[in-house]
């Protein structure tokens, strides 16, 4: 099962032909992701050898889909081009965008949400500035490392990166459902909320990790719905409990301004809704494991 | 980025939001010649970017040149809740002034959409308002897509009570404020107070402005906005080697890769720190995916460069990135650092985990660096390097 993404999907990448697509569409294969193609209008109708997988080149997103039944898109078009690239899966109605390009300006992705929005939300974004998601030993959409870690019962999402490795990495040994990168910025398009229901409806996740930082107020959301709606247990991690009010650390939407947005009152937040959060991604793991462990 | 005063009220004025005339300087003699241009009398206001200068004396009434001379020259320097003020706006005085409103534009994360807001109790922190009379402000989602037309523009006014008399020019306002918001790639443009003066008229006395670094690419001003005196010497010098730091206050130097693991390297630091003499992280240092051997030498010599930095934490978990590409980012760090007549002094702590960690560790070991010690946990590491840190306060 896993949630947005499984062996049947089929993806295609736009920004494929860049040198960081063309990396990471490399590694992707690697993980066994179905890639049915890339989309480049200056280069449509060519194909590109990776490894011994001729991929073909389509003009549009929408070409790619009607010719190969492509249901999930990844995203590494430059910044100044996103946008558009965007609006054009929007425009396709394909159901998966996974946004993985860093540093969009805000008026962009705000612009592409609002689009999406307009359109009844038919395309599922993720990102921008994420790592992509991964159903391990089916599918990989992103930048994840596909050999952290082995399928299991854990379902993982995260606004950091580096942090999903990290987590991926403390419960190797116990394998993940998927795992979704939802990023760092200001305005992303799946949220916690958005992962978090799609793990109480998978059968094959027994339990949930999800790592928040500073800024905004997505984690004290996702808590009132867990308190609601999540009947598996959660356990929970916030980094930037000692980032000082008004630097952005790192992301764009990493930012304490005035008493909103703290690790801390993230924190309080999710231990009032039952999610056991820890200290450290060491402990937080160990939190899962003695959870998993009953 | 947020901007001072005159450079939010420059912007205000290329986009048609009605402002008075004004200009900065940083030296008092030359209030003299900007205050003849306005006819004889300014305000001198000081330029800091943090709230509250008018209660603490940084904006004065100058009623001639001379005059002005003397509230500038009593005003550049001053400290303003730790903010030393090196420019100072002399600008037009205001007419008589009836009535003073506030509005702005800004992202609504939550909702994931813009927010005007809009209020006819300006003039004091909005966040008063909005906390004491919520009714008396005004929230109206705009979508960015559709923009805020005049008629937008009258639905927030009317939302917001504002009085017959000036509705239509608050509106006005309101369009052209929202272009400045559009057309800057800004995440907040604000005016208060927003006044209505005896004349009739709507003028934007005082504002603050913030803008994107992501639209960098396409707003080529902008960089000459940056107030390059304020920085911080070692922010400035990372900034100018591309790198993501931020300083802070320990004792701590962190280097990692990725803003999130950084920012959970920095609390785990101070976890530890807890345990040695109450160490703390010096700074926040993403050196990103990739990190060839010049990135982290960049990086090293930002973090000892910094006085205060007593001993370095580096932590990188292998993603994307091998972990024997950053063990030997890190040998020829240190080798290019001599090579500069740079030696290190300061000890470092390794972590390296994930994608080829053993070959990465094998590295360093091999390496035998007097100063660089392994620990391969991230809470171990935590802790040495906050135990070294204290122990060399």
């Amino acid at each position: 099962m896993a949630i947005f993404l499984n062996k049947d999907s089929k993806v295609i990448v736009q920004g494929m032909t860049g040198a960081t697509g063309m990396k990471h569409t490399k590694l992707m294969l690697g993980d066994g992701t179905n890639i049915v193609g890339g989309v480049n209008p200056r280069k449509a109708g060519t194909s590109v050898d990776i490894d011994g997988n001729d991929i073909p080149v389509f003009g549009t997103v929408a070409e790619a889909m009607e010719k190969t039944g492509a249901n999930v898109s990844v995203l590494f078009v430059p910044p100044a081009f996103a946008k558009a690239a965007v609006v054009e899966a929007i425009d396709a109605e394909i159901p998966l965008a996974v946004v993985i390009t860093e540093g969009i300006a805000v008026h962009d992705s705000a612009a592409f949400w609002a689009y999406a929005k307009s359109k009844g939300n038919k395309t599922r974004i993720i990102g921008p500035n994420c790592p992509g998601l991964i159903t391990p030993g089916q599918s990989n959409a992103g930048i994840i490392p596909g050999d952290i870690t082995k399928p299991g019962r854990i379902g993982l999402v995260s606004k950091s990166g580096t942090l999903t490795y990290q987590m991926m990495y403390e419960l190797r040994d116990i394998g993940f459902s998927s795992a979704v990168g939802i990023g760092g910025d200001p305005v992303i398009g799946t949220t916690h909320i958005d992962a978090l229901a799609a793990f109480e409806a998978d059968p094959e996740t027994d339990l949930i990790v999800m790592i928040g930082e500073i800024g905004g107020d997505a984690e004290e959301r996702a808590a009132d719905f867990i308190k609601e709606n999540v009947t598996k247990p959660v356990v929970g991690y916030v980094a930037g409990f000692t980032a000082p009010e008004g630097k952005t650390m790192g992301h764009a939407g990493a930012i304490v301004s005035g008493s909103s947005g703290t690790a801390a009152a993230k924190k309080e937040a999710l231990e009032a809704a039952g999610v056991k959060v820890g200290k450290t991604p060491t402990e937080t793991a160990k939190l899962a494991r003695a959870i998993l462990a009953g | 980025m947020d901007l001072f005063e005159y450079q939010a009220r420059d912007l205000f004025a290329k986009h048609g939001v009605p402002v008075l005339a004004g200009e900065v300087i940083d030296t008092p003699e030359a209030a003299r010649a900007a205050t003849d241009r306005l006819g004889g009398k300014s305000v001198v206001k000081a330029q800091v970017k943090v709230g509250g200068r008018g209660k603490a004396g940084g904006v004065k009434l100058a009623a001639t040149p001379d005059e002005a001379v003397a509230r500038a020259t009593d005003i550049l320097g001053m400290d303003i809740k730790g903010h030393t003020v090196h420019k100072v706006m002399i600008a037009e005085t205001a007419p008589e002034i009836l009535e003073e409103y506030y509005v702005s534009y800004l992202l609504d994360r939550t909702n994931r959409t813009f927010l005007a807001m809009a209020s006819v109790q300006g003039g004091m922190d909005i966040e008063e308002v909005a906390e004491k009379t919520p009714e008396a402000l005004a929230k109206v989602p705009v979508d960015s897509n559709e923009g805020v037309t005049i008629e937008k523009a009258r639905e927030i006014v009317a939302q917001a009570k504002f009085p017959a008399e000036v509705a239509e020019k608050v509106a006005e306002v309101m369009v052209t404020l929202w272009d400045t918001f559009v057309a800057e790639d800004a995440l907040l443009v604000e005016v208060n107070p927003l006044a209505k003066v005896a004349s009739g008229d709507i003028l934007a006395l005082d504002g603050k402005v913030s803008l994107d670094a992501n639209a960098d690419f396409r707003q080529l001003e902008h960089e000459a906005l940056e107030d390059k005196d304020a920085a911080n010497p070692l922010e400035a010098a990372a900034k100018a080697k591309n790198l993501n730091y931020v300083k802070l206050d320990g004792e701590v130097g962190i280097i990692g890769n990725g803003a999130g693991l950084v920012m959970s390297t920095l609390d785990v630091v101070a976890y530890a720190g807890e345990n040695h003499g109450s160490v703390k992280p010096a700074n926040f240092l993403d050196i990103g995916g990739g990190a060839s051997a010049e990135v982290m030498a960049n990086g090293l010599e930002i973090i000892l460069g910094d006085p205060d930095v007593k001993s370095v934490f580096v932590n990188v978990f292998g993603g994307i990135t091998a972990c024997d590409e950053v063990a030997n980012g890190i040998v020829q760090a240190l080798e290019l650092l001599k090579s500069k007549g740079e030696e290190v002094t300061k000890p470092l702590v390794v972590r390296l985990d994930g994608n080829n960690a053993e070959l990465g560790r094998k590295i360093l070991s091999d390496a035998n660096h007097p100063l660089v010690q392994r620990v391969d946990t991230m809470d171990g590491a935590a802790d040495k390097a906050a135990e070294l840190a204290a122990a060399a306060k």
